[in-house]
């Protein structure tokens, strides 16, 4: 017989290391002494999202808007400096996803496009289409370049909107190419937190077409929904450099939306990366609004716009709705603006915080979106809880009543697969989602089946007329092997599952595979001990069974 | 001793026409639930298939017929609703087919805000899925589990002789199918959380035929004289007290949280639950009288 006294050592160890693995998840860690927690593990299980309740969102980049955001940009300033240049040029439009077009006012004129794009535009390739015609494309390594900065600098920008928006552990990381994970736990506003998230929050100042007929036949308000109306009756005779936007009321009273029509140029005349500050203010009539402050170059370009447009309108628009058409007054110095709406003190408030944050370099589609409102995560672990329970008292009492004093080390055991599979969870900080607690169901589930599977065998061997030492020892033989194929065939599935699923089915393998091999431990070297236990202390002519 | 059951001799393999008929029908019905949800035909959950699930808790009863009126006339098509009538819960699905629709779940909560404005509600959960998540999901769980029975057969094999393998895994897919057609014919919605029970159970089942096959190869290493009928009858009969036990105590879990266990986890133990008593009635009915249907070469466990 091997010696107790070494095993019984590893078995304490690992039911103390467990316990103290497993006390931060409980509310008993706050009331431990300083020393404790500062020198001895103090992050514990987390819940998951089912559980807690919270959001869990995957955003896709559109990452080709990035390049074609970067050629509308390009064609912009191409036209700038062909005019300064005085380059004979017709127009310049982005006429693809990835291509400009530059129509020519003279065949002769291509030299001179090309030596002003040669030096200025080394990312495009242009190519000849035609006698008067230019096409220029995008670099395709230029182009992955923009993709990947912008799936990077998408990441940056909703990480720095959650942190000021304020949520205990986020989760914010890539995923493949294109994909943004967000999980953000406990968030009681749902609606609020995704439209800060998915806001382009891209800040442009445009100056209003009045000169032209459209924008004098345009209606003063239409009901929100006959937007569609408005563009189809006008669509056709709007000058092709201009647009119109909308403007949303809510009346306040009955909360019926109502939108403004405005003819503004396509061009915009300031775009909000000029930014230094945003914050929220209240002004005289406990109406809240933004106030925000420009760099220097934003600061001399705002005074430089403001100065020649005096007592013309400018609109203020974010993410293509507008949000006041204010006339200027005067020359505006100092870089400072406010943009007023009607908006309440959170709406502006989140506006605050994007603004801050800056735009998203291209816009996000929301792919994924798995809400949980918080009464039913506590719905779920409270009753997931008391049932869990509940089954154990059953077993447990089972066991005892089936197998007596041996039933009780089969209950010993399923304790200690209990305490180790949460202390080892704990030690991995895992998070325990809803298939993770089925996962620990059928880890229960197969500790009890190993010790059936040695009982069963024990009995046997008594049933021959073996003494109880050898019986027992020969049941725990003959069960060994098949306790071993048993768990190691699950563990395959578990493992295959690990490596091929996708998120709680992970959660569910992960739990699984640490319960089979901690089960392993249990029924090898934990309930042999105790059964060798007491077999030492005076030889057993009868056993409990 | 307390026993459940004594020494028994119950001629298991004897009933075996009438067990493979049994498990034939009930691997059909797996078979044409597969069939169907290739087909997209079947009750697939929207992490599967894509769309919008808005669950909402009332404060009193609300009619599910009056629910459904409301929102068909606001326009949304393919609604589905489900009733927890004893939380006052509603369960809304709205199944897309093609693109993620941003506002479907803003949609429904604006649909029962006004027509419903003398029951406030909260918002339990929302779950929107773009189809291409699910297409990927139904993907990674098919590679799951292709590989995990690849494995488990190879295992098996080697442990034991081939024909062991291929019967294991047979068994264990039939397991799987029987209680994947069960659902589809009580028309139950087919979700992540229920492919991880029909794993879960897979697991289980694969336990509880190694455990007999264990037996049989003990038996057959023995006493290798007897006919193959005679070894395999005996080994079922030897484990028989065990195989009832564990299923009984694991159904003993599985009823309380089933009947109690909250509207997430009541399918998922329906699931197991079946699959436990399939699983059992498998690894006896089905998987050990497949190795007399195969005898095989003797092979490495009959040599010596």
């Amino acid at each position: 017989m091997k010696p107790v006294a070494g095993r019984l050592l590893l078995l304490s160890v690992t039911i103390v290391v467990s316990l103290v693995l497993f006390l931060p998840s409980t509310p008993l860690f706050s009331s431990m002494p300083e020393w404790w927690k500062r020198n001895l593990p103090n992050k514990g299980i987390t819940l998951g999202l089912d559980l807690q309740g919270g959001i869990h969102l995957v955003l896709e980049v559109e990452a080709e808007r990035a390049i074609e955001i970067a050629l509308d940009r390009m064609a912009g300033n191409m036209t700038e400096l062909f005019a300064e240049k005085k380059v004979p040029v017709e127009s310049v439009k982005r006429t693809s996803l990835t291509e400009i077009t530059i129509n020519l006012s003279a065949p002769g004129a291509k030299e001179a496009v090309f030596s002003v794009t040669d030096d200025q535009f080394p990312t495009l390739s242009g190519r000849p289409s035609g006698d008067r015609v230019l096409v220029y494309a995008m670099k395709s390594d230029e182009a992955e370049r923009i993709k990947k900065a912008a799936v990077s600098q998408a990441l940056e920008t909703v990480r720095n909107r959650i942190d000021q928006f304020g949520v205990a552990e986020p989760l914010i990381q890539q995923q493949g190419l294109r994909q943004i994970v967000v999980q953000l736990p406990g968030v009681k506003d749902p609606g609020r937190a995704k439209a800060l998230i998915k806001n382009t929050a891209l800040l442009e100042f445009k100056m209003l077409d009045e000169e032209h007929k459209v924008a004098r036949a345009l209606p003063s308000r239409v009901p929100a929904g006959k937007e569609e109306e408005v563009l189809k009756e006008f669509g056709p005779q709007i000058p092709p450099e201009d647009e119109i936007l909308f403007e949303r009321h809510v009346e306040k009273d009955t909360g019926r939306v109502t939108k403004t029509p405005y003819l503004v140029k396509k061009r915009a005349a300031l775009t909000g990366d000029v930014l230094t500050d945003a914050r929220v203010a209240i002004g005289e009539f406990q109406n809240a609004y933004v106030s925000i402050n420009f760099d220097s170059t934003g600061a001399k370009l705002f005074e430089r716009i403001t100065a020649e447009n005096v007592k013309k309108r400018m609109a203020i628009i974010l993410d293509n709705t507008v949000y006041s058409a204010p006339v200027i007054q005067e020359r505006i110095g100092g870089g400072r603006a406010q943009i007023t709406g009607s908006f309440s003190t959170e709406e502006a408030n989140d506006l605050a915080i994007v603004l801050r944050a800056g735009a998203l370099p291209a816009p996000v589609k929301i792919i994924q979106d798995l809400t949980v409102g918080p009464s039913l995560g506590r719905d779920s672990i409270e009753k997931g809880i008391r049932s869990t329970l509940f089954a154990g008292v059953v077993v447990i009492c089972f066991m005892v009543i089936y197998y007596r004093r041996s039933g009780l080390i089969a209950d010993f055991a399923l304790m200690l697969n209990l305490i180790l599979l949460v202390g080892l969870l704990a030690g991995f900080n895992a998070t325990l989602t809803l298939p993770g607690i089925a996962g620990i169901i059928l880890t229960i589930g197969m500790g009890v089946d190993s010790n059936v599977l040695m009982f069963e065998r024990i009995r046997e061997e008594l049933r021959t007329g073996k003494p109880v030492r050898p019986a027992v020892d020969a049941g725990y033989d003959k069960a060994f092997l098949t306790i071993l194929d048993s768990h190691v065939t699950t563990l395959i599935t578990g493992f295959a599952l690990f490596l091929f699923g996708t998120g709680p089915i992970k959660g569910f393998a992960v739990t699984l595979c640490l319960g089979i091999a901690i089960n392993l431990f249990t029924a090898l070297i934990g309930t042999k001990v105790i059964f060798d236990l007491l077999n030492r202390r005076g030889q057993m002519d009868r056993l409990s069974i | 001793m307390l026993e459940i059951l004594g020494k028994t001799s119950i001629d298991f393999m004897g009933w075996r026409r009438y067990s493979f008929a049994l498990s034939g029908v009930l691997m059909l019905l797996g078979l044409i639930a597969l069939l169907q949800i290739g087909r997209g035909a079947a009750n697939l959950g929207i992490d599967f298939a894509g769309g919008t699930a808005v669950q909402l808790k009332f404060e009193k009863p609300v009619s599910i017929e009056k629910a459904r009126e409301a929102l068909l006339k606001s326009g949304l098509k393919e609604v589905e609703i489900q009733d927890f009538t004893a939380d006052n819960k509603l369960l809304v699905r709205v199944k897309a087919t093609t693109t993620i629709e941003e506002k479907v779940a803003e949609k429904v909560l604006d649909v029962f805000k006004k027509d419903f404005a003398d029951d406030p509600f909260v918002v339990d959960a929302t779950t929107e899925i773009g189809p291409t998540i699910g297409q990927k999901l139904q993907k990674d769980a098919l590679i799951a589990i292709s590989i995990s029975m690849l494995g488990i057969i190879l295992y098996v094999a080697a442990r034991f002789e081939f024909r062991f393998g291929i019967a294991a895994a047979i068994a264990t897919f039939h397991d799987v199918l029987a209680v994947l057609g069960i659902f589809y014919v009580l028309d139950k919605e087919i979700t992540l959380l229920i492919v991880t029970a029909l794993l879960t159970l897979a697991g289980y089942s694969l336990t509880d035929t190694v455990v007999v096959f264990d037996r049989i190869r003990e038996n057959l290493k023995m006493r290798h004289r007897d006919p193959l009928e005679t070894t395999i009858n005996n080994a079922v009969n030897q484990v028989l007290s065990r195989t009832v036990v564990v299923s009984l105590t694991v159904i003993l879990v599985l009823i309380p949280l089933t009947l109690a266990g909250g509207e997430v986890l009541h399918d998922f133990s329906l699931a197991l639950l079946l699959g436990v008593i399939i699983g059992t009635y498998s690894s006896v009915f089905v998987a050990s009288p497949l190795l007399i249907l195969w005898k095989g070469t003797p092979g490495k466990l009959l040599r010596r």
